[in-house]
């Protein structure tokens, strides 16, 4: 794989969108957009805990490799991340209360983000080296914040539309979902890459 | 859902039923929805991931309804992931073995499957708290009713985007295939019309 990090990034972030290419994450896209002022803790906090998990798993993949021990990858990718997210927790309790306080009921459930664990697998299935690893997760938060927050836009304004009662709640969000992905399927061929 | 009454309850034909049509898990609950969109762009790839998941979320529940009492509760959700990542990992390699075009097609969403949050959901509220028997017996019905839903999206979203199904052309060569609906954004719309017809359904069968 040679692509440039800038094609990475470009790719991640609008071409191949976690969310809306991709169909990582879909639970929290669907959960937590509902307003903005929540939409947007909670695109930071999984960029975060991506970082950090790309991190630990270019780690925990040249370590498994030396040790011909790949079965074990899926088994320590999980326990590394949900680890991990305990760590963040911690840390930032210590260091940053405040930012603690902001994001605190959104840092578990991102363990059961399947982005997280998405980015872990498809660096892995690509072979990318330390840089484009580090790449890959903050385009793909970084995508996963931009979708979280153009859904909730779109649903706080919504909100003020009358809307019939059999399309509310998650048919809706589907479609617009779907809406928000045809959009974003226009920046094909953006970067250079694909 | 209550799952302090289910205890008192022996093992009915509603154990099994919940999961295909009341409870089901892609219509009615909306879980696991990354695998459901993400594969469902022919009804082989869909049948193969229900399967799959099938598979994990039955062992995994009677391994979790065995050792029930064994396991500390503060630990619990971290041994239930271990387990479900390991016959995740089974399930991978098995898929592998078995057909290498299918695993292709499939990529990493059979390792995403561990993130299921299905699994986890039954593995927590049900197999935790239940015998095996009435925990695999809920676990088979779960997992029909996933792949039937999985099933549902696969076949219309080939049939409108490439006009065939199972790989079998439909309508002749005339056939002008309406591309978008295998793509991304096809997945989001197909299940919202899904949801919508849901919907109507109930709503036509709370006002009769």
């Amino acid at each position: 794989m040679n692509e440039s990090l800038s094609q990475i990034f470009i790719a991640t972030l609008l071409t191949n969108n976690f969310v809306l290419a991709m169909f990582l994450g879909l639970c929290p896209f669907l959960g937590v957009s509902g307003r903005l002022g929540t939409a947007l803790p909670m695109g930071i906090a999984t960029t975060f805990v991506m970082l950090v998990a790309s991190l630990c798993a270019y780690g925990l993949n040249l370590l498994l490799s030396y040790f011909h021990l790949d079965f074990l990858r899926l088994i320590s990718y999980i326990v590394v991340i949900a680890s991990s997210v305990q760590l963040v927790e911690m840390v930032m309790k210590k260091y940053s209360p405040a930012l603690f306080r902001a994001l605190g009921i959104y840092l578990p459930l991102i363990t059961t983000n399947c982005a997280v664990l998405g980015v872990a697998l498809f660096q892995t299935a690509r072979d990318y080296d330390f840089a484009q690893s580090l790449t890959f997760s903050f385009g793909g938060g970084a995508g996963f914040t931009l979708a979280l927050v153009l859904m909730a836009s779109l649903r706080e304004r919504l909100q003020l539309a009358n809307v019939p009662t059999l399309v509310q709640g998650t048919a809706l969000s589907l479609i617009l979902a779907g809406l928000l992905s045809l959009t974003f399927m226009g920046f094909a061929g953006l970067g250079g890459g694909e | 859902m209550n799952p302090k009454k289910e205890i008192d309850e022996g093992i009915t034909f509603d154990t099994f039923m919940e999961g295909v049509w009341r409870q089901n898990p892609v219509f009615v609950m909306v879980l696991g929805m990354c695998p459901t969109l993400a594969v469902t762009v022919s009804a082989v790839n869909a049948v193969s991931m229900g399967i799959a998941t099938l598979f994990v979320l039955v062992s995994s529940c009677l391994l979790v309804s065995l050792i029930r009492n064994l396991v500390p509760k503060e630990v619990r959700i971290a041994t239930y992931i271990v387990i479900i990542a390991t016959f995740v990992t089974l399930v991978d390699y098995i898929i592998q073995a078995v057909s290498l075009s299918l695993y292709e097609a499939l990529g990493a969403f059979i390792q995403l499957i561990v993130v299921n949050c299905i699994i986890l959901g039954r593995a927590e509220a049900h197999a935790s708290k239940n015998p095996p028997l009435k925990a695999v017996v809920n676990a088979l019905g779960m997992g029909i009713g996933f792949t039937i839903g999985l099933l549902a999206l696969g076949a219309t979203r080939e049939i409108l985007g490439a006009g065939k199904l199972f790989g079998f052309s439909l309508f002749g060569e005339h056939f002008q295939p309406w591309v978008v609906m295998v793509l991304p954004p096809g997945g989001f719309f197909v299940l919202g019309a899904w949801l919508l017809l849901f919907s109507f359904m109930r709503s036509r069968s709370a006002t009769e």
